[in-house]
């Protein structure tokens, strides 16, 4: 996620960290390659401007709070400007006092708006809420099918039109006598993709939005398409009316700009972003959170958050006391890794830790996980038995697990000996002074 | 309509911004602050800016070295435009006689891959060719379905496996097929896939090799489809996919929703890859065979009779 933009603020912050006062001259220079970046990345102009004055009144002449150095001063500033332009707080989806929500999906062709219809229905599902998908996307081809494909996987009904319907208005009734039938509480409607140019489209739009007064009309955006994405917000907001956005494809190398600057521009929050192909991959927006990414100082916090949908509370302190008296095993071991792959891909977590983009530049992910595949594979090879007591693990044992794994047994050895590491490491790292003691293991 | 008034149309938003501000910049006297202007305004519509600063230079030149007054600079312009734009015709073009010609769609998620699939089975059949389509996205929901009735509308061959199939043998039994039926034209769909997905990349080599090592002596495209109003993202994807595989040119949809509409200038001149079409619209016909002097006419002088 905007890992350029990331990069450029790095470098920029590296100058200035660990100084203790930083003078006039320095913050206007910061500020001056700031203000590069941000345009490199396609930001709007006027909030550029805007960001970067604001960043100079509040550092200027100020004074350096305690404990911080001159350039954590500026980082901080620079974060909660960030932050500001990203909507300060997050803005969750209104739900209507009275049952159901509606929620009409807008957008060009082609922006992801059936996906995210069918992620979106996901999250209330997960959620316990009772939602109903409606197709009306008549003009592209399966476009009808394509949603209930997704309801199907989601386990969330699909309404579609009924034979003989042509138009999408047409099938108000019908949407209508469904939710009250079915007591849905949320009723997302996907439509077809159209450009604010096409003038009878449009028109449809609005009669569509004038029909259903839905809660929430949300247009959804493709991330890569900078700034242009803002003139089609502001275009859909002028002859529509938008509640909110979401921001589609993040994994691609979105500069960012267009997220950097909707909000300033169109004055209408970002609701959600999608940073994947999978039906999870939906993120609620967090501000403060987005903007820590993007100044190099990690997302904790969602990091946490997804551990803890993987990993339960009870697994958690089981696993605790079996470190603590050193019975890990194999299928401990393996449980681990699969729940870390539920989390999200290699890169997709390292960039939440802070500090991420100097250690991702070193890092081949795709090796990394390739390694993890073949420990897995490994694991998988062993029977129940020498999973639970590895120290059984004999010259034609070994052997075996190689053929089994297809490997070689000299990487089995390999993966034997991690294992052997991790769980010397967990044992220390539970005694009393474990983690000073751990920490002089680690290099750096 | 004939073809150049339909791109014109089609680039109705860009050349708002970039013909009409051109011929009223150009009738203001020379100096440096025009030719400023006159660059701003091809980087506005994404020409890109070394085609902007190269076409500015020549255009002071050949002003210069000009002593016939009556001849308009938005001709030379123009000329300089379409001359970006290597002229390396299509295989279906240049090797009719060979079948099937056969064309693999590649590009991200939701540039209008499968739609422009069947717009060209559509613009083959017209001229009388026969055409099978390969439903080689098995990835996402209703893509096969997609294809399938595109199939239908059109009266062609799909040739199919179930979702989530490997692509790769779709791709190849598709050829095979267009081989066994004499059919002259075979064009593959797949999956979507963000350039940033080395895996999927990965995935899009192996479809490429499979069919090239197997079939080694059909005519082979390999077409990126780009979405004009991705700006210069676009960059990044043919980047990203010219090292996965060798393109052999490009489509440029949805030319009919921006205003930057010289991204195919950029693109062409600086990636030395062909446009082979260009969509201006939803409807089956909208999708326009790439000529490189229509395009910059309708670009520079859209209001230019045609002789």
């Amino acid at each position: 996620m905007f890992e350029s933009l990331t990069e450029r603020f790095d470098r920029i912050f590296r100058k200035i960290t660990g100084r203790g006062l930083v003078g006039e001259a320095q913050v206007d220079e910061t500020l001056r390659e700031m203000r590069v970046a941000l345009l490199e990345a396609d930001v709007n102009i006027d909030v550029v401007k805007t960001f970067v004055a604001n960043i100079r009144g509040r550092l200027i002449g100020a004074e350096i709070g305690v404990g911080l150095t001159g350039g954590q001063t500026v980082l901080k500033e620079v974060f909660q400007e960030v932050v500001h332009i990203l909507g300060d707080q997050r803005a969750s989806l209104q739900l209507s006092p009275k049952p159901p929500t509606l929620i009409m999906m807008m957008g060009l062709q082609g922006s992801g708006k059936t996906t995210t219809a069918a992620k979106l229905a996901f999250h209330f599902r997960q959620a316990n809420r009772r939602v109903l998908l409606v197709a009306s996307d008549f003009v592209r081809l399966a476009a009808i099918e394509q949603l209930e494909v997704l309801g199907n996987q989601v386990g969330v009904p699909v309404l579609t039109p009924k034979e003989g319907v042509q138009r999408p208005q047409d099938m108000y009734q019908d949407v209508r006598r469904r939710w009250i039938e079915g007591m849905h509480e949320i009723v997302i409607i996907d439509t077809s993709g159209r450009l604010a140019i096409d003038q009878e489209m449009m028109e449809e739009l609005k009669n569509l939005r004038d029909l259903y007064k839905p809660k929430e009309a949300l247009l959804v955006l493709d991330a890569m398409t900078g700034q242009e994405a803002v003139n089609v917000a502001s275009e859909f907001d002028r002859q529509i009316g938008v509640d909110g956005v979401i921001f589609t494809k993040l994994d691609g190398d979105a500069r960012g700009g267009a997220i950097l600057s909707i909000r300033s521009v169109l004055g209408k929050p970002i609701k959600f972003v999608g940073t994947g192909e999978k039906i999870d991959r939906l993120e609620p927006f967090y501000p403060d959170r987005i903007a820590s990414r993007i100044i190099g100082m990690g997302d904790v916090q969602t990091l946490l958050e997804k551990a803890q949908s993987v990993v339960t509370q009870d697994k958690a302190r089981q696993m605790v006391s079996k470190a603590a008296s050193n019975q890990i095993t194999f299928d401990d071991f393996l449980d681990q890794i699969r729940s870390m792959r539920k989390m999200g891909s290699m890169d997709d977590l390292i960039s939440m830790v802070p500090g991420a983009s100097t250690v991702k530049a070193q890092l081949d992910f795709d090796r990394v996980e390739g390694e993890i595949k073949k420990t897995e594979a490994v694991i998988l090879s062993m029977t129940n038995q020498e999973r639970r007591h590895p120290e059984k693990l004999d010259g034609s044992r070994r052997r075996r697990i190689a053929v089994g794994a297809g490997t070689t047994v000299q990487h089995v050895n390999q993966v034997l000996k991690q294992f052997d590491q991790i769980r010397k490491m967990m044992k220390t790292a539970l005694k009393p002074n474990g983690m000073r003691a751990l920490k002089s293991l680690l290099p750096f | 309509m004939n073809l150049f008034q339909r791109i014109g149309e089609g680039l109705r938003k860009t050349r708002s911004q970039l013909g009409d501000g051109l011929s009223n910049l150009l009738k203001k006297p020379r100096s440096p602050a025009f030719y400023e202007e006159i660059e701003e305004l091809l980087i506005a519509t994404d020409v890109g800016p070394a085609q902007a600063s190269l076409l500015v230079r020549e255009l002071k030149t050949w002003e210069e070295q000009q002593n016939d007054p009556k001849k308009d600079p938005l001709v030379f312009i123009e000329e300089r435009i379409a001359s970006f734009f290597p002229l390396d015709p299509p295989l279906w073009e240049e090797k009719p006689h060979i079948s099937p010609v056969t064309v693999l769609f590649v590009g991200v998620n939701g540039v209008g891959k499968t739609t422009t699939v069947g717009k060209m089975a559509h613009y083959f059949k017209a001229r009388g060719k026969s055409v099978v389509l390969g439903a080689a996205d098995t990835f996402r929901a209703a893509a096969v379905q997609q294809l399938i009735l595109w199939g239908e509308r059109l009266d062609v061959p799909v040739i199919r496996q179930k979702e989530g199939a490997d692509p790769g043998a779709v791709a190849f039994d598709t050829v095979k097929a267009a081989l066994a039926r004499k059919i002259d034209v075979a064009l593959i769909d797949t999956a979507g896939r963000l350039q940033t997905k080395h895996n999927l990349m990965a995935e899009l080599h192996k479809i490429h090799g499979l069919v090239k090592r197997e079939l080694p002596d059909i005519p082979f495209e390999t077409l990126i489809v780009l979405d004009s109003t991705l700006g210069q993202n676009a960059m990044s994807q043919l980047e990203h996919f010219q090292k996965a595989l060798p393109l052999t040119g490009m489509i440029l949809t949805k030319l009919d929703g921006t205003s930057r509409g010289g991204i195919a200038v950029s693109l062409a001149r600086k990636y030395r890859l062909p446009v082979r079409f260009v969509g201006v619209g939803e409807g089956n016909d909208d999708l326009l065979p790439f000529d490189p002097v229509l395009y910059a006419r309708a670009l520079v002088r859209p209001g230019t009779k045609l002789d």
